[in-house]
């Protein structure tokens, strides 16, 4: 990917972006209701590439950011019904302060300890969910009483243009020297720190982006289906299935996650007639990929050499 | 009479989280390999119990065999498939292995997990325990299973103890978690040294998941907050330091207890939580922690 120019991609992924804009002319509304999914998820997976695969930082609780995003904005609606840019723009600034809550202990504690620190940070909000349940719904889930649209179209071009935007905006960053410096900071903060760079400041930046397009996703995903439950926003196992779609479309590209999300949502459809064994078979297949080819799609697809 | 219940129940489930919680940390200690499908491979030996006598119709004791030789031999396939694969791979630059590691355990706990629900489905099991009926100490009414549970939590761990600071396997499995390049030049094989402490690891997962099963029994569910208790147990001891866990395993099992009978059995996870999140930020290293 390195001999290709960052504007370059971008016009290449935009080609391919306004290519299938044009899909609700064709598919079914259920095909779009699929993609449209796969396309939040696919920001997910971008803003957790930013802290894995530059900072260095192995970030286990995305969710935690997501859900902070989502109930934010579920409970502002549910609570005052202000009009739904507030409450996403509510959900997207309460989880940028989650992500400095949690950036805390990662600039003092490093690798396993920071892991276990954000699965923790899920488990409390999950916790928080169910107890809490007059505010958050419980284990039931949120209903909100407004949606931004029920045009399946519509929906589906707000979530398509949402990730190219972001996409580009995560992607620009990582090829930037901002980018750079946050991974030599990822890789030995030490050195980067007596080059002189503020590996700090960097890192905390890293968590402030990163938080707010989960957040921002989470929000908005939240008007999407009309409800928030901790089984689809907030459970670990959506947080792996988040980071499995960032390292099979290949750490460190960013855009790579957007794809690893579309190849798993559409994945589980494919194999939805082998039933209750299609997660087993996805699940599988991500670990042959980490197993055997640790560069993920992107890296086969631009044959990137990992350095030996 | 409820500090008397509090202190037995708390004792038994302790001594139970000590033993499911060492081999992880034994196993991070000696090969620094954080294995994220602990919690998968505990199940794994319940349902094998489990289904030995619901399915086969074993008694007890061939029940608890075949749930260990399950936990034994899923832990060593997770060391000889994915483990040490990526180990030894040269595709991964050294210091991202790490978190390869993490990740493809993630993942196969995930698909034992899956594999589970879809034979035995969700529901939850319990194994029948070896020894029924129930006692009276201090004016507590105590199953005799939860005495037994707490005794060969015990036994095995001392068990261990005596295998790592007696025997002169024990030592170099030792050595090798202070100094591993120290040990290769006193010319012991280092892989040999891992292949010992993942078959010990086996045996200590099989024990404690057929003891769990017949003391709480567990569903595929557990599986994540199974791999999360002896995460933080372990981390709340010290990553690495074996007495430690067993000090951190007694305060958060009891912890729990007493949250679960004073307050909400709701609330039961909630304060080692928040322990556990004061210690990050205070003493990221743990209780006994060296690194």
């Amino acid at each position: 990917m390195g001999s290709y120019s960052t504007a370059r991609i971008l016009l290449i992924a935009l080609g391919v972006v306004v290519a299938v804009s044009f899909l609700p002319l064709w598919v079914s509304g259920y095909i779009l209701g699929l993609l449209t999914i796969a396309y939040y998820f696919g920001v997910f997976a971008m803003a957790w590439d930013l802290l894995f695969g530059f900072a260095g930082e192995v970030n286990f609780g995305p969710t935690f950011l997501i859900g902070t995003g989502a109930y934010t904005a579920g409970i502002l609606d549910n609570l005052y019904q202000p009009p739904i840019w507030v409450c996403v723009a509510a959900g997207a600034l309460a989880a940028v302060a989650g992500g400095v809550v949690l950036a805390l202990p990662a600039l003092r504690v490093r690798g396993p300890y920071f892991g276990l620190t954000t699965l923790v940070a899920v488990l409390m909000l999950q916790n928080f969910v169910v107890v809490d349940a007059s505010l958050t719904g419980g284990e039931i889930g949120l209903t909100v009483p407004d949606v931004i649209t029920v045009s399946d179209a519509k929906n589906y071009e707000i979530a398509l243009w949402f990730m190219a935007v972001s996409g580009a905006i995560l992607f620009s960053l990582s090829r930037s020297p901002v980018g750079l410096i946050l991974q030599a900071s990822g890789q030995d903060a030490v050195q980067a720190g007596a080059l002189g760079f503020n590996v700090t400041k960097h890192k905390l930046t890293a968590f402030i982006i990163s938080a707010f397009f989960s957040g921002l996703a989470g929000a908005l995903l939240v008007f999407y289906f009309g409800s928030a439950s901790v089984g689809t926003l907030v459970d670990i196992t959506v947080g792996v299935q988040i980071i499995i779609a960032a390292v099979l479309g290949g750490r460190r590209t960013i855009l790579g996650g957007a794809l690893g999300a579309i190849f798993l949502i559409a994945m589980s459809e494919a194999l939805r007639p082998i039933g209750d064994l299609a997660n087993f078979v996805v699940f599988a297949m991500a670990l042959v990929v980490v197993l055997l080819f640790p560069s993920g799609f992107f890296g086969l697809l631009t044959r990137t050499k990992e350095p030996g | 009479m409820l500090f008397w219940q509090i202190l037995i129940d708390g004792f038994a489930i302790s001594s139970l989280y000590a033993l499911g919680a060492m081999g992880f940390a034994l196993i991070f200690g000696v090969s620094g390999v954080l294995n994220l499908s602990h919690g998968a491979l505990m199940v794994a030996a319940v349902v094998a119990a489990w289904a030995a006598g619901n399915d086969l119709h074993a008694g007890p004791y061939a029940g608890a065999a075949i749930g260990l030789a399950v936990g034994f031999g899923a832990t060593l396939l997770t060391y000889f498939v994915i483990v040490r694969p990526l180990q030894q791979t040269r595709k991964i630059r050294e210091e991202e292995k790490e978190i390869f590691i993490l990740t493809a355990t993630l993942l196969w706990g995930i698909m034992i997990q899956e594999l589970i629900a879809y034979l035995y489905t969700n529901n939850a099991k319990t194994v029948a325990p070896i020894v029924e009926g129930v006692v009276r100490i201090v004016g507590v009414r105590t199953p005799s299973n939860e005495i037994f549970t707490a005794v060969v939590c015990w036994l095995a761990i001392g068990v261990l103890w005596l295998l790592v600071n007696r025997t002169r396997a024990g030592k170099a499995v030792l050595a090798a978690s202070m100094n591993p390049r120290g040990v290769t030049l006193l010319g012991i094989e280092l892989s040999q040294v891992y292949i010992a402490v993942w078959a010990i690891y086996g045996v200590l997962v099989g024990i404690a998941g057929v003891l769990l099963g017949m003391f709480l029994g567990v569903s595929s569910y557990s599986v994540g907050p199974l791999t999360a208790s002896a995460f933080s147990i372990v981390v709340l001891g010290g990553l690495g330091s074996v007495s430690g866990a067993l000090i951190a395993a007694y305060v958060v099992g009891y912890l729990e207890t007493i949250t679960a009978y004073l307050i909400s059995p709701a609330y039961r996870t909630i304060p080692a939580l928040l322990l556990l999140v004061a210690v990050m930020y205070v003493r990221p290293r743990g209780l006994l922690g060296r690194r």
